[in-house]
């Protein structure tokens, strides 16, 4: 392995970047892939792949044997609010390997008491983020339904371009949140990624059934990553929301 | 389960491999390139090996690290990569192997 590629994939995960590391298994040579970089023909498929799924493997391209290690940083999901929904967010999103961190300043919500076992924190979201800022690897789903709160983390989550942002609300609340959202400077495009109603639309009523619908609606908001850019990419078609339910 | 987002640095295998470097120690990397039946470590696993021996990391459930090592203190002598395959353990044999019933492949390459 050449030390300056070691150097850099190490940089990239701790940064916490997706990168893979090709090695060609036939001379030695490698290099780092970072997510995004255009790789032509069956490698470059087989590395999209490979930044997707997160798995690593041999594959044959080229006539050439390569070997693709995916690094992929650990997905997470932040929950803006100590609510019911998230007290059942919680567990199951951990067993499905998205650990969770709840945000809520209101101390009679954000209690260890309610939340055993997660990282709780009665701040401010502006306080919170400003320490451990949110980034394309994090989900993020505001359930408070109080503007003051949530409405500050939605931007940071559309700014960092977290892979997922959902937000409480029926599409009368979201209307009026997307005009705040404008005021506070967030293009009408970022904006459009917000998934509000918040879920995959399984008819949910009670708070643990909303939490599943939250929790189904990030596992597939990563598990599609990169795949709106490259179907409009073909098509050059306007992108709709999959899951505008 | 290990639930931290962050790197674990004084665990990490690529980790540990630069800090050896830096410290200008030869340092060689295994890593499991494939795997067939019931591996205990997955595709993409590191183990990292210095001159003197010492590792860190896991390509296997402790079965075959010995052999690697072995193996890639030679890898860092010669500068020349290695593939290496262990199967099922053959117990009229002294040869390593796995116990599990799986089958991996091990790439052993010198860092720089």
């Amino acid at each position: 392995m050449d030390p300056f590629v070691l150097k850099t994939l190490n940089e990239e995960r701790r940064a916490r970047r997706a990168a893979v590391l090709v090695t060609d298994l036939g001379d030695g040579r490698d290099r780092i892939v970072r997510e995004g970089d255009h790789v032509a023909g069956e490698l470059g498929a087989a590395i999209a792949s490979a930044f997707r799924t997160g798995n690593s493997r041999s594959v044959e391209a080229e006539g050439r044997t390569f070997f693709l290690n995916a690094h992929l940083p650990r997905p997470r999901l932040v929950v803006i609010g100590a609510v019911h929904i998230s007290q059942a967010l919680a567990p199951m999103a951990r067993i499905a390997g998205y650990p969770v961190e709840i945000i809520d300043p209101r101390t009679a919500f954000a209690t260890p008491e309610r939340f055993p076992d997660v990282a709780l924190h009665a701040e401010w979201p502006e306080d919170v983020l400003k320490r451990a800022p949110l980034d394309s690897y994090t989900a993020l789903a505001a359930v408070t339904h109080d503007p003051k709160i949530d409405d500050f983390a939605l931007k940071a989550a559309l700014d960092a371009r977290c892979f997922y942002v959902g937000a409480l609300g029926s599409r009368k609340t979201h209307a009026k949140r997307v005009e705040r959202l404008l005021a506070l400077g967030s293009g009408a495009d970022q904006i459009a990624r917000i998934h509000a109603p918040i879920g995959l639309d399984i008819g949910a009523a009670s708070p643990a059934e909303i939490a599943v619908a939250v929790l189904a609606q990030t596992i597939h908001a990563f598990r599609s990553r990169g795949l709106e850019a490259s179907a409009s990419a073909q098509t050059s078609e306007p992108i709709l929301e999959k899951h505008d339910a | 389960m290990d639930e931290s987002i962050y790197l674990d640095e004084a665990r990490d295998p690529l980790i540990i491999a630069e800090g050896w470097m830096k410290d200008g120690k030869d340092v060689a990397i295994a890593t499991v390139v494939e795997t067939w039946g019931s591996a205990p470590r997955p595709v993409g696993s590191h183990l990292v090996i210095d001159a003197e021996g010492n590792f860190h990391g896991s390509v296997s459930g402790g079965c075959v690290e010995g052999a690697v090592v072995t193996e890639a203190i030679d890898v860092i002598g010669s500068g020349k990569a290695r593939m290496l395959e262990f199967g099922v353990a053959d117990e009229t044999a002294w040869q390593v192997g796995l116990s599990c019933g799986g089958r991996i492949k091990v790439y052993v390459e010198r860092l720089g």
